[in-house]
């Protein structure tokens, strides 16, 4: 499928690159929706390999690239629910979003997140799928997760943990402080730090030059370079599950979804 | 070294900027979510703007609670 448009986002091939842009109001929250439209983006992936060299994950949304896992949706579709099949739906989600994930983080496209403002929790680890993060200056990253008494669920601390090692996820998640663009890339995390509102015209370069190289050479030394942690990721699900039945987690969501602070992402 | 009135003056000139309120209608005292109507997302853009300014980390949790530009002062001098 070489374009595609959903009601979260859509893709299509510009030069050598496949361009999925996200545009979900408010910030492109990942809930059933956005999850569905990513596996049909994750199943496409193979077939768009044989058209471009690279992916190009950007907002269209000014609020910013991603502000995480729809938590208003989980709140709502978990309230009525007994324990055991809140947990049934929220280890099911987890699976789909862990397989679509790990499509990208191994696909045989260099795929590059052009970043801007919100970089939060379920959006943070969308980027850290990809191969490059190019970040406007304005951008933030964060993992507010410990806030409602839980963890990242969507393979972000594993793959942090394999890309910068562990003090700079010790960091992020116990404080649940949020970084900006020039520390995101004096941390390594981010690879280049564009000007305001430039982020996807330097992908869009990026990609240009990616595209000059022998693109199965880019794909073996990406599969050499990149491994999956696949045991990590297994544990963080099982992790995330096990707090998930606590009954803090609920009163978290509930207080997230109710609150009108101007920082709703601290506890 | 700024002294803490510079440093105030500095983030209500960055905030008059910011959302483009004359400069002379911002006060070290003013409650700036009330003043400027700050959402979430102009939050995050002034304390991105205030670390880029300063050249200094802010972590969020500092501006918990902070309301007014004088105690943002504090808050930024003490990281100078």
């Amino acid at each position: 499928m070489n374009s595609f448009s959903g009601k979260t986002l859509s893709w299509s091939v510009q030069d050598s690159a496949v361009e999925l842009e996200l545009h979900s109001a408010p910030c492109n929250e990942i809930g059933s929706e956005m999850l569905a439209d990513l596996e049909q983006f994750a199943a496409a992936l193979d077939g768009l390999s044989q058209q471009a060299s690279a992916v190009i994950i950007y907002s269209s949304r000014k609020e910013g690239f991603s502000a995480g896992a729809n938590l208003r949706e989980l709140y709502q579709k978990s309230l009525p629910l007994d324990e055991a099949a809140r947990l049934t739906g929220v280890r099911e989600f987890l699976h789909r979003i862990h397989a679509v994930l790990n499509t990208l983080d191994d696909a045989p496209l260099t795929t590059i997140a052009a970043v801007h403002s919100v970089c939060f929790g379920g959006g943070f680890e969308l980027a850290l799928a990809c191969d490059l993060i190019i970040a406007d200056k304005m951008a933030r990253f964060c993992f507010p997760e410990l806030r409602l008494g839980l963890i990242p669920g969507f393979g972000g601390i594993p793959r942090l943990h394999r890309d910068l090692g562990n003090a700079v996820v010790r960091d992020l998640l116990l404080t649940g402080r949020s970084i900006n663009a020039q520390k995101a890339a004096a941390i390594g995390l981010v690879s280049q730090v564009a000007g305001e509102g430039e982020a996807l015209r330097l992908a869009r370069a990026t990609a240009a030059q990616i595209a000059k190289f022998d693109h199965t050479t880019s794909a073996a030394a990406k599969r050499f370079l990149k491994p999956i942690p696949h045991e990590e990721l297994r544990r963080e699900i099982d992790l995330f599950c096990e707090l998930f039945t606590r009954p803090a987690v609920m009163e978290g969501l509930r207080k997230f979804t109710e609150s009108s602070d101007a920082m709703p992402y601290l506890p | 070294m700024r002294t803490i009135e510079q440093t105030t003056n500095e983030i209500l000139d960055l905030a008059a900027r910011q959302f483009s309120v004359p400069r002379e209608s911002l006060a070290p005292t003013d409650d700036f979510y009330k003043k400027l109507g700050l959402d979430s997302l102009q939050a995050l853009e002034m304390l991105t703007r205030l670390e880029q300014h300063f050249g200094i980390e802010l972590p969020d949790y500092e501006m918990q609670g902070v309301t007014d530009f004088g105690t943002l002062a504090g808050r930024i001098q003490a990281r100078l």
